[in-house]
């Protein structure tokens, strides 16, 4: 469902990713781990048309990442690490727009957006203004967006970053569910090493921009002679502190969050 | 269509929601009209040009509509900012859409911004020759809002931050305005001043607002029409081309 071949991005001098290639199955729970600035997010990036490539190929659904950027926009849903919701529109405004840009037939927006906003617990504060919401409902209501056209393939970029127990918990479950009864080939990067151990058929992990290892749990646990695989990663890894390079938005986003928790 | 229906509306549900910049944008033009219409209109008067009120309503009213409709540019700014315009690019839905959509919305609320000046105005002692005329200032704000809002998307999808779109409006919105003889007639101006009025786009809605609204021309009304018949053609074409280009 998803094909990377010898990705490669560079800014310059910087290997922001260096010659990776992997596959995904369909219907797969595939994770993605790697320190901060490891090449996750570009990598996430490229395949979603927002970056292209310095060279390499990617495959989405049957769709050409580069040559037919439309028919893989609409294989995939998307839920960004940082906040892509218009705060000053309502939780079911912010539902509205995405399903009229991704075609959801007109009959199934309403339904679809009732179980979904339902599914994340936010039905009751449809009609509130996105700037009133929590970190977590907002968190929660990018999930329900980008479920909302039935997406082939979705792209979760650190979705429980900030997150309480109870709301991850209940969040893996879904995607578990996406993934096993809807065969939803599914995507995800997280820090929380545990989520990928428990929830992932398969993890690559990738540094520096290379791809490192990939396999299951249990196989990286035993190709690195450790027993956990939190354990494997850092034997992998090393256990140096990285600084992520940002991009000015980023930075200012982070800014804003600062504010934002005050 | 539909995709088009909902940016546009996405436009007008901020602006009415944001009121802070309904106030804000009348204020300045407000400013304008009290204290330039009653600080120079005695000097026009005396130097026999008749009634200045009459004579700057049109053109505070396209000030209000070309920085209105140049806020669209900075939303652009503002969404890449929160974050939102990557939503919007990962969407199966063209740029040109993304751009039409949007710019259309800010189109109609600068129009709404121009129209809320003509009613100070009334307020403030200005009356319109013909009523029913008048209503063509409606066409004429529209042509040129549109070409506006796409300029300023076309700004705002490359100019990565709020500064650097203040420093276009500052050094190219600005001193177009100031030349194009919104605030002074330009009968009697030096002939460099004269030939730039005449290359401003904008000089031509602010002569098309006094036909409508006074009965008085510089140029032809023909005139003003095809001027900014190709100002909106051309911006419009700048538009589309450089949001291929935009980077969320």
């Amino acid at each position: 469902m998803i094909e990377v071949e010898h990705l490669t991005k560079h800014y310059g001098k910087v290997k922001a990713v260096e010659d990776i290639s992997f596959n995904v199955a369909e219907g797969e729970l595939f994770a993605l781990l790697g320190p901060n600035g490891a090449g996750k997010s570009t990598t996430i990036k490229m395949l979603t048309t927002l970056l292209k490539p310095t060279s390499g190929k990617l495959i989405l659904n049957g769709h050409d990442v580069a040559k037919d950027p439309d028919s893989v926009r609409s294989s995939f849903g998307i839920v960004f690490q940082d906040p892509s919701l218009d705060t000053d529109l309502t939780a079911a405004e912010n539902m509205k727009l995405h399903a009229v840009m991704y075609d959801v037939p007109k009959g199934e927006v309403n339904p679809r957006i009732e179980e979904l906003l339902r599914l994340v617990g936010l039905w009751d504060r449809r009609n509130s203004m996105v700037k009133t919401f929590s970190g977590g409902m907002k968190r929660r209501l990018e999930i329900a967006r980008g479920l909302l056209h039935h997406p082939k393939v979705l792209f979760l970029d650190e979705p429980t970053l900030g997150l309480d127990t109870q709301t991850r918990n209940l969040l893996w479950q879904y995607i578990d569910s996406l993934s096993k009864d809807k065969h939803m080939t599914i995507l995800f990067t997280t820090h929380y090493l545990e989520e990928a151990e428990t929830n992932a058929n398969r993890i690559a992990i990738i540094d520096h921009g290379k791809l490192l290892r990939i396999g299951s749990s249990a196989e990286l646990t035993a190709e690195t002679k450790t027993t956990s695989l939190e354990e494997a990663y850092l034997a992998l890894t090393g256990r140096t502190i990285r600084d992520e390079e940002v991009d000015p938005h980023e930075s200012w986003r982070a800014i804003r969050r600062a504010r934002n928790m005050r | 269509m539909r995709v088009i229906y909902i940016l546009w509306q996405r436009q007008l549900k901020r602006y009415f929601r944001s009121r802070s910049r309904i106030v804000g944008a009348i204020g300045q033009p407000l400013l304008f009209l009290l204290a330039l219409g009653y600080g120079l209109g005695s000097v026009y008067r005396e130097a026999g040009q008749g009634d200045y009120l009459r004579f700057l309503v049109p053109g505070i009213m396209v000030q209000t509509v070309l920085f209105s409709a140049m806020f669209f540019g900075a939303m652009i700014i503002f969404d890449r900012q929160f974050g939102f315009l990557k939503e919007t690019m990962v969407a199966p839905v063209s740029r040109f859409k993304i751009m039409i959509g949007g710019a259309l919305g800010g189109a109609t609320t600068a129009v709404m911004q121009g129209s809320l000046v003509f009613f100070i105005s009334l307020l403030l002692g200005f009356r319109p020759l013909h009523w029913i005329m008048t209503l063509m200032a409606l066409v004429f704000m529209s042509l040129l809002a549109l070409a506006i809002a796409a300029f300023s998307s076309a700004i705002g999808s490359f100019v990565q931050d709020m500064q650097g779109f203040q420093a276009i409006n500052q050094f190219l919105v600005f001193p177009l305005y100031f030349l194009s003889g919104a605030l002074y007639p330009l009968t009697h101006v030096p002939t460099w001043l004269r030939i730039i009025a005449e290359v401003n786009p904008i000089s031509y809605t602010v002569d098309s607002l006094r036909w409508a609204m006074n009965g008085t021309s510089r140029f032809t009304i023909a005139h003003d029409l095809i001027a900014m018949g190709i100002t909106l053609v051309v911006m419009l074409i700048f538009a589309t081309v450089r949001f291929r280009y935009i980077e969320a």
